[in-house]
């Protein structure tokens, strides 16, 4: 069914191998601010190699990893073949060059800016146009999951849209509208000042537009985890989704209540007032509603499974489930991280709770965990899934596979609660290194020894990960047969329009963005007098 | 139990999973009613609560007028008894690098930046707010115990980022009363 299966390999592969290589660097990151590796006194080098780690995965990978998956979900749930091949491979291009023109700067030492930028710091203007680029190549991905719906619409007039293009669609139309707060920040802020064209910035102001991006980039981050959640699991295991509906809500709430909220990331500074802080706060509290609805449709789904194999009972279900099959058991590790994380992210949330806890060790913690851990894991499970299809192979390596999830699992772990405990005592996040000489700070370096211990157990999963991987492009030829997903209980034959389009969420999407930045940045474009020099990284 | 046998007995499983699912919505959606409550209570009860207004300066003339010249930094006892200290970041040290304060008094930090973005956190404490210039923040707190706290920047600040760290020195009410009798602004650099 996979008529393109070398742009999604494409894809695929480029975002696995630029992971490898920002893992490895973040294994070295924990390595030498150790007490086991203290070797290194060149915050220099620390501080660009932070800098491509944070740049690889919160752009480049997640980013990568959605719209190949994106192009085959396109692909095989509306069972017609991709249009706009060409444009597709453009956008993969210009990712490819926009990675290139970002990495050569960061790795001159010209741009350790880190992958928020930090205005009035200010970086070389390639890297910044190197971001552009690869945002540039998503918003075309995004056009082409937008038109490749409207032409299977024209074919199936009124036909439920299958669930995974749903989700895909509304996932894309997340990136598109998250991704306008960064780039107002890089177009109007940052790259004239980078550019020579202005030697002054708007701080206040900067921070405000990014954290409109910072915080839904997280659920753009998600949306591929779900997908496989609600529509490959199931499958995966011999069960069934419990409720389509429900799945098609959870998605339309991420695409509504993820945008409006990203100014918790803003509790702690001087140029937002009380009241919009406020309000943040509590429109954070109602992303928890599409995960709490999630967590309650895939245990019932994955019961289902259970119950069809022969389980019973009030939990004697979860012995009868398939625990060998590795989807099944990415799925439970994705599910403990998120509820560590997730109920990290409730603290978060809270202003008064935030106080102790904001900008520490726990906050680097908290996004590892989910991002690195509960959906990270699922990235792996999507490219199990896919591999075979793409490839026309059998992965017959699945004691390895199971051995690589453990690693990934127990690797997070041993990483991010470290993170958090010291981050209740007050350690700042972004050091190079520690004094652990100083009394007040030796009693942490336990703590960042084990960090240390779980990166390197994460870079041998992740090893192990291409491994598999690579090997599976070389293993015999097999006929996966089509590519499928799961279908519900009640597998719908009619959808209200509501759960069958994007537009009425999408307006309300950007209503609410409008409602609740358009006040707080307005304001502050106003205020006279709150630009301040820019100060040039690496600049002699 | 195959798929043909579950959609025979449809309409009734699927009124049970309708349901179930409304109940556990209505669940989900109270958790988060009562934690939204719960932040707001906290808020208004214990008086946790960000700072009201956005006050500006401007980076380039701290030091040469207002509040923030260099010679009006560090603590200073107000006549109702309360303390207020004033401090800046820049790359890569706070001024004063050492803050002393009285234990068990109010005191209002008065704060900014003099170049790029940085943050003042209180090891052991709730005491944690950014510096962006530009702003002035200002934070209230309040000292139970006496002793020396460390005082990082929190927030990366360039190459430097992790050597900037201050410290906060609590002493008893009467020995700060006494250090500040002469008026002028006080700190406890080099002691
Ligand atoms: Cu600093």
């Amino acid at each position: 069914m996979l008529a393109n299966r070398k742009l999604i390999l494409a894809h695929f592969w480029l975002a696995f191998g630029v992971f490898g290589i920002a893992l490895t660097l973040g294994a070295w990151q924990m390595f030498i601010r150790s007490p086991i590796g203290t070797w290194l006194s060149n915050p220099e080098l620390y501080y660009r190699s932070l800098t491509a780690h944070g740049t690889v995965m919160g752009y480049v990978f997640p980013t990568l990893v959605a719209m190949g998956f994106g192009y085959a979900i396109s692909e095989s749930a509306l069972e017609q073949r991709l249009v706009g091949v060409r444009w597709a491979w453009t956008g993969f291009w210009l990712i490819v060059i926009g990675s290139i023109m970002a990495v050569i700067p960061i790795a001159m030492g010209r741009a350790s800016v880190l992958y928020t930028f930090y205005p009035p710091l200010i970086g070389n203007v390639f890297y910044y146009f190197g971001v552009v680029l690869v945002v540039v190549g998503s918003w075309i991905w995004v056009a082409l999951m937008s038109i490749n719906l409207r032409v299977w619409r024209k074919a199936h007039p009124g036909a439920p849209v299958p669930l995974a293009m749903f989700a895909n669609v509304a996932g894309s139309y997340l990136w598109a509208w998250t991704a306008v707060g960064a780039a107002l920040e890089l177009l109007l802020q940052i790259i004239p000042v980078a550019a020579g064209l202005k030697n002054t910035i708007d701080a206040g102001l900067a921070r405000v537009f990014f954290s409109w991006t910072l915080h839904a980039i997280v659920y753009f981050w998600l949306v591929p985890t779900y997908i496989a959640y609600y529509t490959l699991v199931p499958r995966a295991i011999g069960g069934r989704i419990y409720s389509d509906t429900m799945a098609r809500i959870s998605f339309i709430l991420f695409l509504v209540v993820a945008m409006p909220i990203g100014m918790h990331h803003t509790f702690a500074d001087p140029q937002v007032g009380a009241g919009f802080k406020f309000i943040h706060s509590a429109f954070t509290a109602l992303v928890a509603l599409p995960t709490l609805l999630t967590v309650f449709t895939i245990c019932a789904s994955v019961e289902i499974a259970a119950r069809l194999r022969g389980g019973r009972g009030m939990f004697g279900w979860i012995r009868a489930l398939p625990w060998d099959n590795p989807m099944l058991l990415a799925l439970a590790f994705s599910f403990v991280m998120l509820g560590f994380g997730g109920a990290g992210g409730l603290i978060n949330m809270s202003y008064q709770l935030d106080a102790s806890i904001h900008n520490t060790q726990w906050i680097t913690g908290h996004f590892h965990l989910i991002f690195g851990g509960a959906i990270v894991i699922m990235y792996f499970a999507i490219a199990y899934d896919l591999w075979p299809h793409l490839t026309g192979r059998e992965l017959f390596d699945v004691r390895l596979i199971r051995t690589q999830l453990w690693l990934w699992f127990i690797g997070m772990i041993v990483t991010t609660f470290p993170w958090h405990w010291v981050g209740i005592l007050g350690m700042p996040r972004r050091m190079a290194y520690f004094d652990f000489g100083d009394p007040a700070i030796a009693p942490q370096a336990l703590s960042v020894t084990f960090s240390a211990i779980g990166g390197f157990i994460l870079l041998t999963s992740g090893i192990l990960f291409l491994v598999v991987l690579a090997r599976g492009m070389r293993a015999p030829q097999a006929d996966a047969g089509p590519y499928r997903f799961a279908i519900a209980v009640h597998q719908p034959a009619t959808v209200p329009i509501a759960l069958n389009t994007h537009a009425l969420w999408v307006a309300l999407m950007i209503g609410l963005t409008l409602t609740n930045y358009g006040y707080p940045i307005l304001t502050l474009a106003l205020t006279e007098g709150t630009s301040v020099p820019a100060v040039y990284v690496g600049a002699q | 139990m195959s798929a043909e046998e579950t959609h025979g007995n449809g309409s009734a499983s699927a009124e049970v999973a309708a349901r179930v699912e409304r109940r556990w919505a209505t669940i989900a959606v109270i958790i988060i009613v009562a934690m939204a409550l719960l932040a707001a209570f906290a808020g208004i009860h214990r008086a946790t609560m960000p700072q009201p207004r956005v006050e500006t300066t401007d980076p380039s003339r701290i030091h040469l007028s207002g509040e923030f010249v260099e010679s009006n930094l560090g603590s200073v006892l107000e006549a109702n008894g309360n303390v207020t200290v004033r401090a800046i970041g820049q790359q890569y040290s706070f001024t004063p690098a050492c803050i002393v304060v009285p234990v068990d008094t109010p005191i209002t930090l008065r704060a900014t930046s003099a170049d790029v973005v940085h943050g003042i956190l209180v090891q052991g404490t709730n005491i944690n707010t950014m510096l962006v210039p530009g702003y002035v923040s200002e934070q209230l707190m309040r000292f139970t115990r006496t002793g020396d706290y460390l005082m990082p920047c929190q927030e990366f600040c360039s190459f430097g980022h992790e050597g900037m760290w201050g410290k906060v020195r609590v002493i008893d009410k009467t020995e700060f009363a006494d250090r500040a009798k002469g008026g002028g602004r006080l700190s406890c650099v080099g002691q």
